[in-house]
């Protein structure tokens, strides 16, 4: 084996919470401690949260052995066996399944993340990072630039999908200045973490991306919104800001050409409704995010009433791709009408959970279970949801439904930001339907009646299903409320927030109707509808007795027990106790 | 800036800490949300009396300041406790069983989501998605994220912070 020159650690905010830093730590102690001339270094996110800690050993001849779970314990073993022995530690080696995963992968927004240190330009700069820039700059004129990423298809990746390159040339052609760029990087969507790993893990691209989109909008000044959830983002962004600048990539004459941008961070507050754009551009000006009517879009009048263009960081991050390797590349991938690659964020129940990129088309099906692994413990895949709050549930009979803007819609769901959470046999769909309506409830704005009290309604005929005390013309009230909703509310918020219960019931009625009519959850997720039951296999040796908060287990010891179901809260303290599988959930 | 803060401390907080922050945005009307981020990062919370204070200086009507707290999650209007717990209710840690996760620090404490215990211990708030959602149901326990938690791990770390 060739000599091991670098040590590169996996440091985003899931490599830390995995115990990344400790590991980092351990290294570096351990590596002067034995005056080991090894290079150690940072990197953001590869995509394999699964699993972290992810440590990379770089030989001499550019081989990469990449090693899974190495929490601190596990360094000095790495240390004597590969790095100073020689030998590879295949316990802890996951180069088989790292290429498993990533061969049916294409990587265009996510190009350096894991490989590049976020906090270096000179980093960046090594892997063709600002060129694109400097072509911009010395050879096009602003409408060649936009013509170009009309020319690759890009469309936004912020859930909507608009033409990115017909954006910028509206912005431009709408009258009034200074003109603005926005970066919406406040990823409202739970379970959704692409944004949060490109700005931890490349912010230069999405620095770059905007200068590209300033010179061919016209803008001087830009501002990136970051929620304030990723103090690591924030942090990662910060530092690139600071270099760029330095570097002259951000400021007045930028790489001495009459062209001069200033960017900005600006911490959301925590509000999903600030994701949408005109509620983005309310928040950005100090105000309560409350979204506009549209007409007039951002590109005619935004921040300040100046025509503004806003993109999402996945759709900044695949612009210097774009002018470096040509429009062509980038529409070679990709389906008729959706062009390039999405990145998608898989988590749940899913084996592999963390972040893919794959060329848009790809069927659901290959997504999960090829790339993704399946589901955890061998149990049976239930569903998918795709595009968060606004999007829908699809089922295993839709599983060969392909990931595109168009077809996604056309089956209740849509792209969204690209989080996809599985759920499995154990998922009561009700409950997800429930658990979304509580959340775009808490999230309403509150300036649409529809929205603020539709959903509210929605929600406590689903909590009625739940508790099963609903009645089967409850339904109907649910979905002509959501139709209601639909269509009296202004932003995308309401009008999209009954997708999950309408998606929900096409694909997984029955579930409703069981917990309705027969007073069941299958998936034993509705508390109310459970009931705890102590069978034959239990010894009497009192465990459960002593765990349960309320005292609603009785028996004499050695003898089988039993649950007085009025006073048991089914909390499920028993069942964790109980080490002879002895108390039954129905 | 002066040595000695020249004015009292009254609340419970002293004015000079929001001038100072204030100066930093040369009273900027439009910069509210920074203004109170800030005033937070310093206090822990932003106190209901520094909301007109603030409106005189900034010139802006204090029903519009209340709106903003108010509006965004991120702002509190009453201290914190010693040691926070945020947990994620997301939609991954939902389906990974953050109720599970959440019944049980309320047994453990006696607080709801959102909720401080009454000795200033422990205040505990839940959030939507902090981005660790393959590491699912997540907390963050005084600035340390903790990942794949179960109600076993979460009595533990309840515990440590009891014993603080
Ligand atoms: C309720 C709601 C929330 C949204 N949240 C986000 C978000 O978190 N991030 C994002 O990029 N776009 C979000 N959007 C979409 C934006 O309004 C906007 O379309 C997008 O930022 C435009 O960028 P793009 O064309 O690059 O996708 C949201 C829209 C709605 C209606
Ligand atoms: S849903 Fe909990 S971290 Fe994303």
């Amino acid at each position: 084996m060739k000599k091991p020159l670098t040590v590169r650690i996996g440091l985003s905010t899931c490599g830390i919470a995995a115990g990344g830093n400790k590991t980092f730590a351990r290294f570096g102690e351990q590596l002067t401690a034995r005056n080991l001339a090894v290079d150690l270094k940072k990197t953001g996110c590869i995509g394999l949260c699964y699993h972290e800690p992810l440590v990379d050993i770089l030989t001499e001849d550019g081989h990469v052995y990449t090693y899974g779970a190495v929490t601190e314990d596990k360094v000095p073993t790495l240390i004597d066996e590969h790095i100073s022995g020689g030998r590879i530690v295949h316990d802890l080696l996951i180069n088989d399944d790292k290429s498993k995963v990533t061969a049916r992968q294409v990587k265009i927004a996510l190009r350096n993340c894991g490989l590049i240190d976020p906090d270096s330009i000179a980093d960046y700069i090594n892997e063709g990072g600002y060129t694109a820039l400097k072509t911009v700059l010395s050879s096009m004129t602003p409408d060649q630039v936009s013509e170009e990423i009309t020319a690759s298809g890009l469309r936004g990746r912020g859930g909507a999908g608009f033409p990115t390159g017909l954006k910028w040339r509206l912005t431009r052609q709408s009258p009034g200045s200074p003109k603005y760029v926005v970066c919406n990087a406040d990823e409202g969507d739970p379970g959704a973490f692409m944004d949060r790993s490109i700005v931890e893990g490349d912010p230069h691209s999405i620095v770059e991306g905007m200068l590209i989109a300033a010179y061919a909008i016209g803008a001087t000044e830009g501002h990136i919104y970051i929620r304030a959830e990723y103090p690591l983002a924030i942090a990662k962004m910060q530092k690139a800001l600071d270099d760029a600048d330095e570097h002259g990539y951000l400021g007045e004459k930028i790489l001495s050409s009459s062209f001069s941008f200033t960017l900005k961070i600006k911490k959301g507050a925590g509000a999903f409704v600030c994701g949408e754009e005109t509620a983005l551009i309310a928040s950005l000006e100090g105000k309560r995010g409350m979204p506009l009517l549209k007409p007039p879009f951002p590109a005619q009048k935004g921040l300040w009433q100046k025509p503004t263009t806003i993109n999402n960081v996945e759709t900044f991050a695949n612009v210097p791709w774009i002018i470096r390797e040509g429009a062509k590349r980038f529409a070679a991938f990709g389906t008729a009408k959706s062009k390039g690659t999405k990145v998608f964020a898989l988590a749940g129940k899913i084996n592999n959970g963390g972040l893919v990129e794959v060329p848009i088309g790809m069927p659901l099906r290959e997504i999960i279970f090829d790339i993704g692994g399946g589901i955890q413990g061998g149990k049976r895949f239930k569903g998918v949801q795709l595009g968060g709050p606004s999007g829908g549930c699809l089922p295993e009979e839709e599983l060969d439904t392909i990931v595109d803007y168009d077809e996604l819609v056309q089956k209740g769901a849509m792209m969204g930001s690209g989080g996809m959470i599985v759920m499995d046999e154990t998922t009561c769909m009700v409950d997800i339907a429930r658990f979304f309506l509580n959340f775009t409830k808490d999230e309403s704005c509150g300036k649409c009646v529809h929205c603020r009290l539709g959903t509210k309604r929605m929600l406590e005929i689903l909590e009625l299903i739940t508790a099963g005390k609903a009645a089967a013309e409850d339904l109907a009230l649910l979905e002509e409320l959501a139709s209601n909703v639909k269509e009296g509310s202004l932003c995308g918020l309401g009008q999209t927030a009954p997708n999950p219960v309408l998606t929900t019931l096409k694909y997984f009625r029955h579930e409703y109707e069981e917990h309705i009519t027969q007073k069941k959850c299958r998936a034993h997720v509705c508390k109310a509808l459970l009931q705890y039951i102590i069978n034959e296999k239990c010894v009497g040796c009192g465990l459960c007795v002593k765990r349960c908060p309320v005292d609603a287990i009785s028996g004499e010891r050695r003898k089988l027990h039993a649950i007085d179901g009025d006073k048991c809260i089914k909390c499920g303290r028993c069942v964790e106790a109980c080490k002879f599988d002895a108390i039954l959930v129905e | 800036m002066s040595a000695v803060c020249a004015c009292s401390e009254k609340n419970g907080f002293s004015y000079c800490s929001i001038d100072e922050v204030l100066q930093k945005y040369s009273c900027d009307g439009n910069a509210i949300i920074p203004i109170l981020q800030d005033i937070q990062e310093n206090l822990g919370y932003v106190p209901k009396d520094c909301i007109e204070y603030i409106g005189e200086k900034l010139s802006v009507a204090p029903a519009r300041i209340y709106g903003v707290v108010t509006f965004y999650t991120q702002f509190r209007l009453t201290p914190r406790g010693k040691h926070s717990i945020m947990l994620c209710v997301g939609t991954a840690c939902h389906v990974g069983g953050a109720e599970k996760i959440s019944d049980c620090i309320t047994e453990e404490l006696g607080i709801k989501g959102g909720e401080t215990t009454d000795d200033r211990l422990v205040t505990f708030e839940k959030v939507a998605c902090i981005g660790c959602c393959s590491l699912a149901p997540v907390a963050i326990v005084n600035g340390e994220t903790i990942a794949k938690l179960t109600p076993d791990k979460t009595r533990t770390v309840i515990a440590e912070l009891k014993a603080d």
